[in-house]
């Protein structure tokens, strides 16, 4: 070190000083760059979701001039009940189709040429009929579902230049889809069937509507549990609790059981709701359960910090106005840390609101076309119908996935808006 | 009656109890001028009788609605005698077909007339019981109502036995959480006790070989029913170490970004943009996983010449990754803020850059903290279950090579007990011992982390 010049050292910090001037910039590319990745990730999931899904709230329908046949639905003309349920409603619906291409011959061409409505439209038709049996003998032109192959041949997801072979539908078939487009008989209109309709073999007739309604009576069970037991154990912890090791016990659980894959709380519902207490499967009495328990320890961490957040004068000056500890939490504490409290339980709601995991081990999986009327129906929730769409393999089925997604991200969005709403607006700072 | 409307009659009797109370107390002492006789406020006498009425009613509908079912089975079982349970495979069984019969699910007439038989008396216990279970509530509820409007005195102290009361209310709430996780332990380490009775522990342990369905056939192929668990093990693990790899650089680069360097706007728009992925349900990732990023690579793994199976590992692991990034990156943060100012004010004062103050000082102080958060991280990709459902496979391969197909623990549970399946055999019961083995890891993952975390938090309060 001694020899070394004054010179000599100068050059060295000059030379590492351009090296650490690098390195400083380099590490807060790093930085940027990975928050950037993270946001790219955003929006790249949004718009690979959304460009998937948004096509289908657009349905291809097919308008045709459909005569009430009574020859066909009811010939000895005795209009009974039973005989108007039992009709073949799908001779009409095919009748109308021969009208419309009489050139369309042979057995397998027919076929080929009935595929393209969907089976929903006999349904519609029964329907019509047994509420109004005088329409027997009057023509209507009505509008049906088209099936989902020709609702994707409008959107541009069928390729026309494939060989008719490794194609869903026929050269045949897409000639007349396209001659009733040029008629303006068939056409891409809103989709309102997927917000009423339940869930269905045929992609074009599913909907989410069974899935929401599902989904909404498992959150009222788990509103309904977990919010006061998650509030009250709170303000025990918090206001009540003497230090000793049971309160700590409690409060490591607590910790812990938030962490524990949601997985596990669906075996724990399986094992003691379904067959201990024998409780029904599929049902949403038993989903809220299971995520109330999941749901507890979210609540119950979210409301110790906002009691927490209230400070001890308002305690205090309660106190010295003679209130009892109860008195003081019910009518000062509490009220102050509500929307820290409503904050958080709108946070866990939502988190159990995308819960799948432990929905599919109580069987809420399966196949439910009925909207569901009480708490003990089978019933499905919004994402396990995403997770048994996203597993079928037909095509039409991909963006209902997407759109289911899409409905569930804005239920999402809505209620994190209201927390973040509910948290600038009364959340008090002192 | 139903149990809702049970409930509906016990919610009438508590309001009647706090009318009757609080009427009762202001009547004692001739009205609202002679209030100040009382020890309480007249509501607390109205309080104390509704909860002596409506918490004995709720106590015994919970016991009756716990334990009506299976002592009305083990009577129609028993009435039934044994020669009908040897009929069908097994008493489950039949009272399962009783039951669909009783509720209208199977039409009467097309089974065996045991079974209606069953049926009918089923139906006429189930209907006795919902009486007898009404007549109780009633009686109780009502006698709790008079008993304790009669002991209402203006000496009573109504609102200290109501906050006694509400105290152990309380108390109960919060004790809720060690029961769960006892519920957890016990029904999941039962099923799993059931079975290594039949496959011994070192076997599942240590086994590589997983095909958990049983054989029917000696010379049916693929179906040894063998429950070596090492595979999904490694599975597990390689997904989670892939996700790891992707969320902790970017999730701690960003916390260090966001929290020393970024100005307060950028701060203020890219952190709740980067939170929106810890606000996004699994399944989407799943959907994301399995029908974007799965085909992508496959994409580009043929185009580079590399065969990437249809569900790699390395899709699956990239989406968790994502997914964990605000996780990692929250805590991370918390941390990294948690470090005094003064320790970067010492690093400044001896000339260090900024990024060789995080590097050298900051990081380091704030390690134990950042290592308590990857763990916690960690055990969430164990656990994290639809992306792997959705977009890993189902064979348990052997192998080191992320382009390849593997499965998970989580993958398993899922399979072996959705769909069709009987209680009893190890196939199912297989799925407890996953579950088991999962919740032990993350369980101590977690109380690891948690204690490193507390411990390193105290550290600079």
């Amino acid at each position: 070190m001694s020899s070394r010049t004054a010179a000599d050292t100068r050059l060295l910090v000059e030379k590492s000083l351009r090296r650490r001037a690098w390195a400083e910039r380099r590490f807060r590319a790093y930085g940027l760059g990975a928050v950037l990745l993270g946001v790219v990730f955003v929006f790249f999931l949004f718009a690979s979701i959304i460009s998937k899904g948004y096509t289908a709230f657009l349905q291809a329908r097919v308008t045709l001039d459909i005569f009430y046949d009574p020859a066909a639905i009811d010939p000895e003309g005795t209009r009974q009940a039973e005989t108007l349920a039992m009709a073949n409603y799908s001779a009409l619906v095919r009748a109308a189709l021969r009208e419309k291409f009489p050139e369309i011959e042979g057995n397998a061409r027919r076929r080929a040429l009935y595929a393209l409505v969907s089976s929903s439209a006999a349904f519609e038709l029964q329907h019509r009929v047994q509420a109004d049996p005088s329409l027997l003998g009057q023509r209507q032109r009505l509008s049906f579902l088209a099936a989902a192959n020709v609702d994707q041949l409008l959107k541009g997801k069928i390729d026309r230049r494939l060989p008719e072979a490794n194609r869903v539908l026929t050269d045949q078939q897409i000639a007349c889809a396209d001659k009733l487009v040029n008629d303006g008989q068939l056409k891409l209109r809103f989709n309102s069937a997927f917000f009423t309709g339940g869930d269905s073999r045929e992609p074009e007739q599913a909907g989410v509507w069974g899935a929401v309604v599902g989904s909404m009576y498992t959150l009222a069970v788990t509103l309904l549990l977990s919010f006061p037991i998650g509030v009250a154990a709170a303000i025990y912890l918090e206001e009540f609790a003497p230090r000793n090791r049971w309160t700590d016990l409690i409060e490591v659980n607590i910790n812990n059981l938030a962490a524990v894959p949601s997985i596990v709380f669906g075996l724990l519902g399986l094992a003691m709701f379904l067959n201990f207490f024998g409780m029904p499967r599929s049902a949403p009495l038993v989903g809220g359960f299971v995520l109330t328990l999941l749901t507890l320890p979210t609540i119950i961490i979210a409301s110790r910090a906002a009691l927490k957040a209230v400070p001890p004068s308002i305690r205090e000056a309660a106190f010295g106005m003679g209130a009892s500890r109860l008195q003081m939490v019910g009518h000062h504490v509490l009220p102050l840390a509500m929307p820290g409290i409503l904050t958080g339980t709108i946070i866990g709601m939502a988190r159990a609101l995308g819960e799948t995991a432990p929905l599919l081990m109580i069987g809420m999986v399966a196949f439910i076309v009925n909207v569901p009327r009480s708490l003990a129906d089978p019933a499905t929730v919004l994402p396990v119908q995403i997770y048994l769409w996203a597993d079928s393999s037909e095509r039409a089925f991909l963006e209902r996935t997407s759109a289911a997604i899409i409905v569930l991200l804005a239920f999402l969005i809505v209620m994190n808006a209201a927390a973040v709403i509910l948290r600038n607006r009364f959340e008090r700072r002192w | 009656m139903s149990t809702s409307a049970l409930l509906l009659l016990i919610a009438a009797m508590a309001v009647l109890g706090y009318w009757l109370g609080k009427h009762r107390s202001l009547a004692l002492v001739g009205g609202g001028r002679g209030i100040r006789q009382l020890h309480s406020l007249p509501g607390y006498y109205g309080l104390l009788t509704a909860l002596w009425c409506a918490l004995p009613c709720l106590a015994i509908l919970l016991v009756w609605l716990a334990g009506q079912e299976s002592v009305i089975t083990t009577l129609v079982l028993r009435g039934l005698g044994t020669a009908a349970t040897s009929e069908h495979a097994s008493s489950g069984l039949l009272m399962n077909n009783i039951r669909n019969v009783a509720a209208g699910v199977i039409p009467a007439d097309g089974v065996s007339p045991q079974v209606q038989a069953g049926a009918a008396e089923y139906l006429r216990l189930r209907s006795i019981s919902a009486m007898a279970i009404s007549g109780v509530i009633l009686a109780l509820g009502l006698a709790a109502l008079f008993w304790v409007r009669a002991r209402i005195a203006p000496q009573l102290r109504a609102r200290n036995a109501v906050e006694a009361i509400a105290e152990k209310l309380l108390l109960a709430c919060s004790t809720l959480a060690v029961f769960v996780t006892l519920g957890i332990v016990l029904s999941v380490a039962y099923e799993s006790i059931r079975f290594f009775h039949s496959v011994p522990v070192h076997d599942f342990l240590f086994g590589i070989e997983w095909s958990p369905q049983t054989r029917m056939r000696d010379d049916q192929i693929g179906s040894s029913g063998s429950f070596g668990a090492v595979p999904l093990f490694l599975g597990t693990a390689m997904i989670s170490g892939i996700a790891m790899l992707v969320a902790v650089p970017v999730g701690l680069f960003s916390a260090i970004y966001l929290s020393e360097y970024a100005n307060r706007r950028f701060r203020s728009v890219a952190k709740p943009l980067l939170e929106i992925l810890a606000g996004i349900p699994t399944v989407v990732y799943g959907f994301f996983a399995a029908l974007t990023v799965g085909p992508i690579l496959r994409g580009f793994g043929e185009s580079v010449g590399l065969e990437v199976a249809s569900e790699s590992a390395l899709a699956a692991g990239l989406v968790m990754g994502i997914m964990i990034i605000p996780f990692v990156s929250s805590l991370a943060d918390d941390m990294i803020t948690a470090v005094p100012q003064s320790l970067r004010d010492g690093a400044y004062a001896l000339g260090a850059t900024r990024s060789e103050t995080i590097k050298q000082v900051v990081l380091r102080a704030a390690l134990p903290g950042i290592v308590g958060g990857v763990l916690l991280a960690v055990s969430r990709a164990i656990g994290e279950t639809m992306i792997v459902v959705m977009a890993a496979g189902l064979a348990a391969n052997m192998t080191a090579n992320p382009l390849d197909a593997v499965t998970t623990v989580t993958v398993q549970i899922v399979t072996l007990l959705t769909g069709d399946q009987e209680f009893d055999s190890p196939k199912t019961l297989a799925a407890f011992a996953l579950g088991l083995v999962l919740f032990l890891v993350t369980l101590s993952l977690n109380v690891f982390a948690l204690y490193i975390v507390r411990k390193y938090r105290e550290q600079y309060e």
